[in-house]
């Protein structure tokens, strides 16, 4: 039985339409609430989401762990990057900003421009392709790699990683924007590798805004989730929890890892471009493997496996080293944990006191080391990255599953599994009786 | 010609080098089939050992004379005790509590170690005014590397200059490795060694105290990390510190590759592999580009791990169903 034409279409397009909301109310409603700083913070939160969910893909759904992702994300942001740039140049003669109201990061009252204007089509193409150079980078790397063993596999994704980085770097001089007259003289094949080398490559448009990042993350989370739930999904989940097993089931383990990876690195590329095009600026040098550990840290802390554990983490880390700057009285959001939790609890009629006293003790601790900390003049900001390795040390001891595990964050609050629940008590009952 | 010898001769020199760093990988990969990445930070933690215990020692970067002969030989001495510890304790509390966890864990734990010891390095301590010399290994405050040897010209063939330096840093290094190698293959100790890399298990049951291996591993490969750490700053006198590590970290880093290249739980490969990376470094960076400084060695790695993955002197292992 054929499901009808317009129940099929509804499923196929509400996805764009939920991301294209939820991008509209972040750009035009929350963002201009919080305020500058905080949107901005949204900003990056929203491009580490998307980063960190690709790398879910890969090191959480496949088993297989990537240390290389930056370097994708810098194949798709110097790709996105030259073709906003030099594409800019080429059509219109300058590499100023050309683009609508969705794109406009300024003033939003005085700006005269279009809704969508013809930079922004632009902006649209140049991720999509950064995100195929990253699939195609992605590709190249995974093919011959993935017949690798583990650590070798972590080894030659590393290594990748910094080729990228240094072949960056090694790229001649761009074309600066008062030149651009200049650009329609070089030869299509040489504009594309003048990229910047050390410097980096500078004074691009800005096109990123609230809109497209949480559009992509709209996008990413639905994408990846459907996944999951998908057959290739399953062939991911398969290959990571036994390989041999799911050789003999009759799954191609390399066709499905390099799937993984083509995947991830798409996303990641995708993510590349909207982080250049955000600061104006990319420059290899910042995506070496320092940030590579950034994002491996995010899907570690959320459990490799959990999508919305890899956000939940993001969001985290990425709010983090903002409150560590200035920290905040930890009480106040300890007591909410803690009423939350009770609420929880008295709902679910399952009491849990001792995790309730340890989360108080937690939140003690930390308002008194706090207030060690600014009596003493101590910049807690500073130990970031230590507290960072030594949190990841021991989690690796003590919770090696992250926060959620394999789980997603509906399995631990019940929210699904009611009526799972009462089928999986029916069938306990009836395999007793 | 110069330019060739000359070539040689650094490239030699650092290959020795990042045999002494690529022993202490191989080591540990041998016995705990792991690859422990914060090796290349108990490099750079060498190199610091190096200025900080010269600079206790009442060497001066600044001075004008050369310190007594002697000194040299002691700080490398307390630069491996120091840095041996530290392998020590990173063994004993970041990797025995995971013993039997999957190789991802303990992979993420390494990665872990090696961000404490990097950062930990760059933390200026709250405590620094009421100790005033403790602060010197910490904190990003630069300082010059202090000369320990004269740069005295040995001899020189086709105008290329053989220093004094030169020679002390290939000697040690060759020194230790003859060192190691009685160690492996003539000692009890290292019976127990070979034993506890072939088989863990059967290893104790025969009576070897597994854990005091695996921590004497560690330790000697760190000793051996720090006594590199020394021979780069010997070979680095007078020049100025960096503060970002991230460059010793590189060079450890390129030991690694050293390793896999040589195949990796072997030690002859090791020494072998650190050789060539740095030959196939110098002559790169002289006779194609210095641009791509990095790339060379990581194209090497993944050109070696596509066609040979076991290594050049590694043995292929079947992986058994």
């Amino acid at each position: 039985m054929k499901p009808s034409l317009g129940a099929s279409a509804l499923q196929a397009v509400w996805p764009l339409a939920a991301s294209i909301l939820i991008g509209l109310i972040m750009f035009k409603l929350i963002g201009p609430w919080s305020g500058g700083f905080a949107s901005k913070v949204m900003l990056v939160a929203g491009i580490n989401i998307v980063l960190a969910v690709s790398l879910t893909i890969v090191n959480g759904f496949t088993g297989q762990f990537s240390m290389g992702h930056a370097g994708f994300m810098a194949v798709g942001g110097y790709a996105a990057a030259m073709i906003v740039y030099y594409g800019s140049m080429r059509l219109w003669g300058s590499a100023d900003f050309a683009g609508g109201v969705l794109s406009n990061a300024g003033d939003q009252v005085s700006f005269t421009g279009p809704f969508i204007g013809k930079g922004d089509w632009l902006f649209i193409v140049a991720c999509l392709v950064g995100g195929v150079f990253a699939a195609i980078a992605g590709y190249i790397v995974g093919l011959p790699s993935l017949r690798l063993r583990g650590d070798y596999l972590a080894i030659v994704t590393l290594g990748f990683g910094e080729i990228v980085r240094v072949l960056l770097q090694g790229t001649p001089d761009q074309i600066q924007p008062w030149k651009a007259a200049t650009a329609k003289d070089v030869p299509l094949y040489k504009l594309p590798l003048m990229l910047g080398g050390p410097k980096g490559f500078n004074l691009l448009p800005i096109y990123t805004t609230l809109f497209w990042v949480y559009l992509a993350v709209g996008l990413t989370l639905i994408l990846v989730y459907r996944l999951k739930a998908s057959s290739s999904g399953r062939a991911f989940l398969s290959i990571r929890e036994d390989e041999v097993a799911a050789q003999a089931m009759g799954v191609d383990i390399t066709r499905y890892k390099v799937r993984a990876f083509v995947l991830s690195s798409f996303i990641a590329g995708v993510a590349g471009a909207l982080y250049g095009l955000d600061i104006g600026a990319i420059s290899a040098t910042e995506l070496g493997f320092q940030k590579s550990f950034d994002i491996i840290i995010m899907v570690v802390l959320g459990g490799m496996g959990s999508i919305s554990g890899a956000t939940l983490a993001a969001i985290i880390l990425t709010i983090l080293p903002e409150l560590l700057r200035d920290p905040p009285p930890v009480w106040p959001a300890g007591a909410f944990v803690l009423l939350v939790m009770v609420i929880v609890q008295a709902v679910r009629k399952r009491w849990n006191i001792k995790s309730l006293v340890v989360m108080a003790i937690v939140t003690a601790v930390l308002e008194a080391a706090r207030q060690y900390c600014v009596s003493k003049g101590i910049n807690i900001a500073e130990y970031r990255l230590v507290i960072y390795a030594l949190m990841l040390i021991l989690m690796m001891i003590l919770r090696p599953e992250g926060l959620f595990g394999v789980n997603e964050i509906w399995d631990y609050l019940g929210l699904r599994s009611k009526k799972l629940a009462k089928r999986v008590r029916r069938s306990q009952k009836g395999a007793a009786a | 010609m110069t330019q060739l010898l000359q070539t040689l001769v650094d490239g030699l020199t650092v290959g020795a080098l990042y045999a002494l760093i690529a022993l202490g990988y191989t080591m540990v990969y041998g016995i705990l089939k792991f690859i422990n990445f914060a090796h290349s930070d108990v490099f750079a933690l060498g190199v610091h050992m190096t200025i900080v215990i010269a600079g206790w020692l009442g060497v001066s970067a600044m001075a004008s004379t050369l310190p007594p002969w002697y000194i040299g030989p002691v700080v490398l001495i307390l630069a491996m005790l120091s840095c041996g510890l530290v392998g020590f304790i990173i063994e004993r509390f970041a990797y025995r509590p995971l013993r039997g966890a999957p190789r991802i864990n303990v992979l993420i734990t390494a990665i872990g170690v090696s961000l404490l010891l990097q950062n930990v390095g760059q933390l200026k301590p709250f405590f620094a005014q009421s100790l005033p010399r403790l602060h010197i290994p910490f904190g990003p405050y630069p300082s010059a590397i202090p000369a320990l040897l004269p740069d005295t010209v040995l001899f020189t063939v086709a105008n290329v200059q053989f220093t004094l330096v030169n020679a002390a840093v290939v000697g040690t290094a060759v020194l230790l490795m003859l060192a190691l190698q009685y160690l492996i293959y003539s000692t009890k100790l290292g019976m127990a060694m070979r034993a506890v890399s072939f088989s863990p298990r059967n290893a104790g049951l025969m009576g070897i105290n597994v854990d005091l291996i695996i921590s004497m591993t560690f330790v000697i490969g760190s000793m051996l990390a720090a006594a590199a750490g020394f021979l780069y700053a010997l070979k680095y006198q007078g020049q100025a510190k960096q503060t970002a590590d991230s460059m010793w970290v590189m060079l450890g880093l390129k030991a690694f590759v050293a390793a896999v290249v040589g195949g990796i739980g072997n030690v002859r490969g090791a020494v072998l592999g650190g050789l060539l990376i740095g030959l196939i470094e110098f002559f790169g960076v002289v006779y194609v580009s210095s641009n791509y400084r990095d790339a060379y060695v990581f194209a090497i790695l993944i050109i070696v791990l596509l066609f040979r993955p076991e290594g050049v002197l590694g043995r292929a292992t079947v992986e058994k169903v």
